[in-house]
């Protein structure tokens, strides 16, 4: 692989100095001239037929310009979908009534109306002025019982999916799919077992807990276009639903993006958008929509809980013979789940030659689940991770080895069919064979070790660049990619190694949907990645533009020009010369113009990222309480383009999964959140935590010319087992839910814990 | 109900009509212009608007701008002085200490007053400092260690 001076560098992001001095522009800090201030009308039922809504006492306060409901919104049919990324399309009518409910309200905090205001006194005042008459409905809460053919049913209408067949059940159901994946002999598979073990495991609703509320802002231009601004995940991905939402054609609408405070999966939809837009085309005047943190963890669209049964066999000698699972992801109130994405996760790390793999989306009334940080992953894993852990103790087998003597390779199947390319699981394990964090010892009572493996697909899509040289030879980059946390520095800095320039001679914008190419939301770890390809296609382009210019001034073919900082010359004279200064001067004085290099990808295999992480806890007898002694996480990363950034995001990605698995949880009342705010639902502070340390394995992905892999999705995927085997190690307790709270450890180590709470959980050989 | 404050922001003497309900917060970001704190909760729980009020270090969405009346408040925009960075904002650059940035403000504000009062905090005693920050990006692991960079870095200049 070539050498790079940019590349492989920890530049610092070249976005910082406006943060650290606080001058990026956030959704929230838009203020536009006459600006109105919107406020939205939730249900205060988790499930309740919609009688009627009165708007009149609302209307009638002063400094109100306008209330609407569903009426308000464009008329879609039934079923209407929008593409939400690559050949991936949304159920356009169920987040239309996520926007706005028509009928029913399907869970508590769903939106019924909306108002704007003068001022956000007015507007608040105003949203407790719409009179809705409610007929309450029967709720169901829980997974399992929603399963249940006596449940209430969230929607009367829907019909489960076989996905195989793509047939329809006859009766109505809260289970919107159900999915099967098989492959070998499992009976035959288990009979093969010495050993075989059985748990069913528990997780709960969570929260994505990025620090900036959703908010955006319309204006309508006296041409009747529409100007929004927002802090989502991909502002092409807003466009595309709100063509479909509000039949506004693509021309008429500019999306432009602002600074993004956090999204981790859950800014990708368009749910507050379309309400700014109706209310500034009625009232004539801006209006900014800006939601409350109650409302963020009440309704904006949460982490999908999970229940989930795994039952694997095992030779003495430590090879999996067989594996099951049945995976019940509650979707809330609309269907889409990640399921299918847990069962992938859950199984990718494993040569499974024996295994059936059933996933059920299900329904209930709660928020509508919308993505976070590898979807579907963490409840997987936690599983999965957490049965291997006791499967391999059970015919006293080290973790570390039984992980190493079933590990995935290069050429294995994945559990949903695909091929595996190149991956570095193999080598990545062997690293923990002699790290001190795994040989080390752990003395002392209460304390325990407990290892874990995670998985991420990668994500692939569209992504494009342009690059342009500027007449004084410095270069502009303009992408239509959102920067959540640090890409408009990765990819800096892959321009500045193609184009041999100084990183401060380059500047990069994210540009708004009428000016910058398109490109597919900001997620699932596919920016870096995609953009590897887009921006090293567009650099090669600026180049060959160059090199053809050179050839022209220097009268050779093109074949023969050299290019090595900021000079061309003639491969055979190399007296014969030019520079980047003046081809780059002259190419906006004559000949053919400006140097505009352009670059693309819609479709890049899976970069596949495992990660490994290894916990050593402490556990206090009297309250249950654990204490992170060390927490050492492994990665293959295909190649750090920046190494300080790449260990951010595994960093951060691990104590969102630290936060999953011992703190963090929604505690409902019939469907209603009873710990709406950051007090109450806690994510980890600083005191909760110790370092958090890194090590980077590099093994090139398949694909793209640097042979990174995506990062930001698979750190949050092994805390949940890593910790519960950990704590395992620590009292002798298994636990079967998350999170594991004082409360829940407090009880398991007593032996009362969540385990025996499901009849399927049961140990013993085959 | 309105009333006119007059209260100095980063020094700069300013006049608000304020609602009295209205937090410092709000009459910072939407009469004065200071966007650099920013409101992630709105009840004193995340940390992203704290500010510095007559020496205190507070969260300014739990102060009612009627309380500020008079007072010299010190926002993120206040900290670099004439341009330059002060060494907290130079260490979070250096060392990757933050990532979408929507809680920095708030951790530069509690870091440069952990170390006016403490210009060698432990670790222990750093996390304590900011743990009324939230951050959900990093896991906190280099907004620690730039906050101990900045320590060393303010000592050689001291």
């Amino acid at each position: 692989m070539a050498e790079y001076n940019v590349i492989g560098t920890s530049l610092a992001k070249v976005d910082a100095p406006e943060r650290v001095t606080g001058k990026a522009t956030y959704g929230a800090d838009l203020d536009l001239p006459g600006m109105l201030w919107a406020k939205l009308v939730r249900s205060p039922h988790a499930h309740a037929r919609i009688k009627q809504i009165d708007t009149s006492r609302a209307k009638a306060l002063p400094g109100v310009k306008a209330v609407i409901t569903a009426h308000d919104l464009p008329s879609l049919p039934k079923g209407a979908t929008a593409p939400l990324v690559g050949e991936v399309s949304i159920d356009m009518s169920a987040i239309r009534e996520i926007v706005m409910a028509s009928d029913k309200a399907r869970y508590h905090g769903q939106v019924v109306a909306a108002v704007a205001a003068t001022d956000p006194f007015i507007a608040e005042e105003a949203a407790g002025l719409v009179d809705v008459d409610y007929e309450p409905l029967p709720v169901v809460e829980d997974v399992l019982q929603a399963m249940q053919p006596d449940a209430p049913l969230v929607h009367e209408d829907l019909h489960t999916l076989e996905e195989a067949t793509q047939e329809k059940s006859d009766q109505p159901s809260n289970i919107a799919t159900h999915m099967v994946y098989a492959r070998g002999d499992v009976e035959a598979g288990f009979a093969a077992a010495d050993a075989v073990v059985e748990k069913t495991y528990t997780t709960q609703m969570v929260h994505q807990g990025y620090l900036e509320p959703q908010a955006c802002a319309a204006r309508v231009e006296p041409n009747g276009r529409v100007t929004l601004w927002t802090s989502a995940q991909g502002h092409f991905t807003i466009r595309t639903q709100l063509v479909t939402l509000l039949g506004l054609p693509a021309s008429q609408l500019k999306v432009v993006p602002m600074e993004i405070g956090g999204g981790f999966g859950g800014k990708a939809l368009a749910l507050f958008e379309p309400t700014a837009i109706v209310l500034a085309q009625k009232t004539s005047r801006p209006v900014k929509l800006v939601v409350s943190r109650e409302e963020v963890l009440r309704a904006t669209g949460p982490g999908a809980p999970a229940v989930i049964t795994v039952k694997a066999g095992a030779t003495q000698a430590g090879k999996i013979t067989a594996l099951t699972t049945t995976m019940r992801y509650d979707a809330g109130a609309f269907p889409g789940s990640p399921v299918a994405r847990g069962l992938l996760v859950g199984l990718a790390p494993y040569k499974l030659d024996n295994m059936l793999a059933e996933g059920f989306d299900v329904l209930t009334n709660k928020p509508r689940v919308q993505a976070y940080r590898a979807p579907g992953g963490t409840p997987a894993a936690f599983a999965v991770e957490a049965l291997m852990d006791a499967l391999a103790a059970e015919i006293d087998v080290d973790p570390l080895a039984f992980r190493q003597k079933n590990a995935a390779e290069e050429g294995d199947t994945l559990p949903l069919g695909m091929p595996l390319n190149r991956i570095g699981l193999t080598q990545m394990l062997k690293q923990i064979e002699t790290h001190p964090c795994w040989t080390s010892p752990l003395e002392g009572p209460q304390r325990g070790r407990g290892l874990a493996l995670g998985y991420w697909i990668g994500g692939s899509f569209t992504s494009s660049a342009e690059v342009k040289i500027n007449p004084d030879a410095t270069a502009s980059i303009f992408v239509g990619t959102v920067d959540l946390t640090g890409t408009r520095t990765t990819i800096s800095q892959m321009v500045a190694d193609e184009l041999q320039l100084d990183p401060q001679d380059i500047t990069i914008t994210v540009g708004d949907t009428d000016s910058a190419p398109f490109a597919d939301l900001s997620g699932g770890s596919r920016i870096t990645y995609t953009m590897s390809a887009a921006a090293h296609q567009a650099s090669q382009d600026v180049l060959t533009q160059l090199k053809e210019r050179a050839a022209e001034k220097l009268k050779v073919s093109i074949a023969e020009v050299e290019y090595q900082a900021k000079r061309f010359w003639a491969k055979n004279d190399t007296r014969n010369e030019v520079s980047l200064a003046e081809l780059a001067r002259e190419s906006v004085a004559w000949g053919s113009g400006p140097i505009i290099g352009k670059g693309s990808t819609t479709r890049m295999q899976p970069a596949h990222a495992y990660a490994a992480h290894v916990a050593d806890v402490e556990v206090d007898p009297d309250t249950g309480k654990v204490t992170i002694l060390r927490y050492t996480c492994f990665q293959d990363v295909g190649k750090a383009i920046n190494p300080t950034q790449v260990e951010g995001q595994i960093q951060g990605g691990a104590v969102q999964g630290i936060g999953w698995a011992l703190n963090e949880e929604y505690i409902f009342d019939n469907g209603e959140l009873k710990n709406a705010s950051l007090l109450d639902y806690r994510c980890p502070v600083a005191l909760d935590l110790p370092m958090i340390e890194t090590v980077l394995t590099e093994v090139p992905a398949s694909e793209g010319p640097y042979g990174l892999r995506g990062v930001g999705e698979v750190p949050i995927v092994p805390p949940g087992a890593a910790l519960a085997n950990a704590i395992y190690r620590a009292t002798g307790a298994r636990l079967y839910e998350l999170p594991m709270n004082p409360e829940r450890i407090f009880w398991a180590t007593r032996g009362n814990g969540a385990n025996g709470s499901h009849e399927t959980n049961g140990s013993g050989g085959a | 109900m309105k009333q006119a404050i007059e209260l100095n922001v980063n020094g700069e003497p300013h006049t608000a009509l304020v609602d009295s309900r209205e937090t410092l917060l709000d009459t910072l970001r939407y009469k004065l212009g200071h966007m650099g704190p920013k409101e992630g909760c709105g009840n004193g729980n995340c940390g992203a608007c704290t500010v510095v009020l007559n020496d205190a270090v507070v969260n300014a969405c739990l102060v009612f701008a009627v309380e500020a009346a008079g007072a010299d408040v010190t926002t993120v925009e206040g900290v670099a002085a004439e341009g330059n960075l002060h060494p907290v904002q130079q260490a979070f650059i250096e060392h990757g200490a933050l990532q979408c940035g929507f809680c920095t403000p708030g951790f530069i504000m509690s870091a440069k007053a952990l170390l006016e009062r403490n210009p060698n905090p432990s670790e222990p005693e750093i996390r304590l400092a900011i743990s009324g920050n939230l951050c959900r990006c990093t896991g906190y692991d280099k907004i620690v260690r730039a906050i101990q960079a900045a320590s060393q870095a303010l000592s050689q200049t001291a």
